[in-house]
């Protein structure tokens, strides 16, 4: 328990000094945090002008694909704020300034993960808190104790399963930094799949997210019951309630996976 | 500007070409970054992929496109993504550490021009963007999906006639806002926000013919069209003969030399106030 506290410690006093520095140029953070906003309403207004030209999306309406893109925008959000730079691990590893981190009295998944903290993701998080506002707002949900309850669960769930696919992305960059790009296959990727309702979708892929990479606990098995709606694999109704479950083996893998990494790393040497 | 300044293209055209195939090269040692773009790449085709498919099951001519249209332009979308540097990954990061760092000042000393050095290395990395990152996600998504590829080979010479044209407007623009650093130091906020203008007017997120009424009109006007819907649209048969496809090259045509000229301009006036960064 000490190591966490302590790695927690450590990665908010690197996080506040990268906010520090950040507010050295308001202008650039003014620009870049609005700039970030935009950039994900950006994915929202496709589909709000989708929704211009037709009624519904695979059978969901325009407030039940809000709902799904709020959930999961919010979700992504606080793992891309929190963890987002774990994608600078390849860049560290390739010119050797990773020795430095090994060497602080810090861990170093506590550093790189803080690594040039951009507080600018905070655009994507009120964006999909928007969207996800106005679509409750908009919708006829039944609020059952269960349902309200499963709202945030929902959202901190998929924070963690979306964290933890930063974590096994940052591990696999010991392996291979140069291929970093990929991890935005399955986070901002994952991101764009998850704003959309899964009948979407061909079934095998839909399987694919359930259970290989489990992107589906995110968002699409707790809306679907908070909306109403069966879920195409027909899955038992308790699996609904998986998504604090599945992120906490997520992230229990991703931590493995870290190790690991971490243990294979061989300075380049120079 | 440096004493040099000025076009220097007749008798430095062999130095442009060095240039040019530098860029290429070096982005060609970037394997596993390929491969990993690639794969990237592929994924968000089959995710846009089944959202169309959605979209154009419900309205089955949307924006003048059949399904299997709408399939190509979702695939050719990506294959053009990094050749036209949508999200990011050209010259501007570089080209801003220098400007920032006061690097910029033996840049404008050297007897080359800026504005013609950068374009030539960004058309070498296009290239190989083109090769590397645009034929596998293409024939991915042709195995995958049904898709609306034209037989004939004069159309595919006209596609990337249209797709040079549109990297030169894609430079163009960026250039523009790499030269705001001049003036900002910083140029994150500025790239972020026209990162972002560059995705949605280029059609990426959605294709241009499908945004509604007087936005649609407007969009397919800007420069930003010229990136990826009008190459898309050459390759669909959308312009054909000899009338429409001069109106699709007369507007990336016009963008391109509209843009340089307006780039030519203000980096003779960031040049003019330059003051170099530090000691």
């Amino acid at each position: 328990m000490a190591d966490v506290t302590d790695a927690l410690r450590s990665y908010w006093l690197i996080v506040v000094m990268w906010m520090r520095s950040t507010m050295t140029y308001r202008a650039s953070f003014l620009m870049t945090t609005l700039g970030n906003f935009a950039g994900t309403a950006l994915d929202f207004v496709a589909i709000v002008l989708m929704f211009t030209r037709v009624d519904s999306l695979g059978g969901f309406s325009f407030a039940e694909v809000a709902f799904l893109y709020g959930t999961t925008s919010t979700s992504f959000g606080i793992a891309d704020l929190l963890m987002g730079s774990m994608d600078r691990l390849g860049q560290r590893v390739r010119d050797g300034t990773l020795d430095t981190l090994l060497v602080r009295p810090a861990p170093v998944l506590a550093q790189v993960a803080a690594d040039k903290f951009a507080l600018r993701r905070l655009g994507r998080v009120t964006q999909g808190a928007l969207v996800l506002g106005w679509a409750i707002a908009r919708l006829d949900i039944a609020w059952t104790p269960a349902n309200l309850l499963l709202v945030p669960v929902m959202l901190i769930s998929g924070a963690g399963i979306f964290g933890s696919v930063f974590v096994i992305g940052g591990a696999f960059q010991f392996l291979s930094n140069d291929a970093s790009e990929v991890q935005n296959s399955f986070t901002y990727g994952g991101n764009t799949l998850l704003q959309f309702p899964p009948t979407v979708f061909a079934k095998d892929l839909v399987r694919g997210v359930t259970f290989v990479v489990p992107l589906a606990f995110v968002n699409w098995l707790p809306a679907l019951r908070i909306l109403g709606r069966d879920d195409p694999l027909g899955l038992p109704a308790w699996v609904d309630f998986a998504p604090p479950l599945v992120a906490g083996a997520c992230l229990a893998l991703s931590g493995l996976a870290w190790r690991a990494g971490l243990r294979s790393y061989r300075s380049t040497g120079s | 500007m440096s004493r040099y300044g000025g076009l220097h293209a007749g008798p430095h055209a062999g130095l442009y070409g060095a240039v040019a195939a530098s860029g290429f090269r070096r982005y060609s040692t970037y394997r596993v970054a390929t491969a990993a773009g690639v794969f990237t790449n592929t994924v968000f085709g089959f995710i846009l992929a089944y959202t169309y498919i959605a979209l154009w099951d419900q309205r089955p001519h949307l924006g003048g496109y059949d399904q299997s249209m709408a399939l190509t332009y979702v695939w050719i979308g990506q294959a053009l993504l990094a050749t036209m540097a949508m999200m990011g990954g050209g010259f501007q990061d570089e080209l801003i550490e220098r400007i920032r760092t006061g690097d910029i000042a033996i840049d404008l000393y050297r007897p080359a021009d800026l504005q013609l050095w950068w374009l030539s290395a960004d058309l070498g990395r296009a290239a190989f963007h083109l090769l590397g990152r645009g034929i596998l996600p293409t024939l991915c998504g042709a195995l995958l999906f049904d898709l609306a590829l034209p037989a004939n080979p004069l159309t595919w010479l006209a596609f990337l006639l249209s797709v040079v044209l549109g990297v030169v407007v894609s430079f163009a623009l960026r250039y523009l806002v790499v030269l705001s650093a001049f003036w900002l130091l910083d140029g994150a906020g500025v790239t972020t926000v026209a990162g972002l203008a560059m995705l949605f007017f280029s059609g990426t997120l959605l294709p241009l013919n499908v945004f509604p009424g007087t936005l649609g009109d407007i969009a397919r006007l800007l420069p930003w069209s010229a990136l990826l819907q009008v190459p898309a649209d050459i390759l669909l048969g959308v312009h054909t003969g000899p009338l429409g496809l001069a109106r699709a090259y007369g507007l990336q045509l016009a963008w391109a030399v509209t843009l340089l000229c307006a780039g030519r301009a203000l980096q003779a006036v960031a040049t003019r106030k330059v003051v170099v960064q530090g000691g």
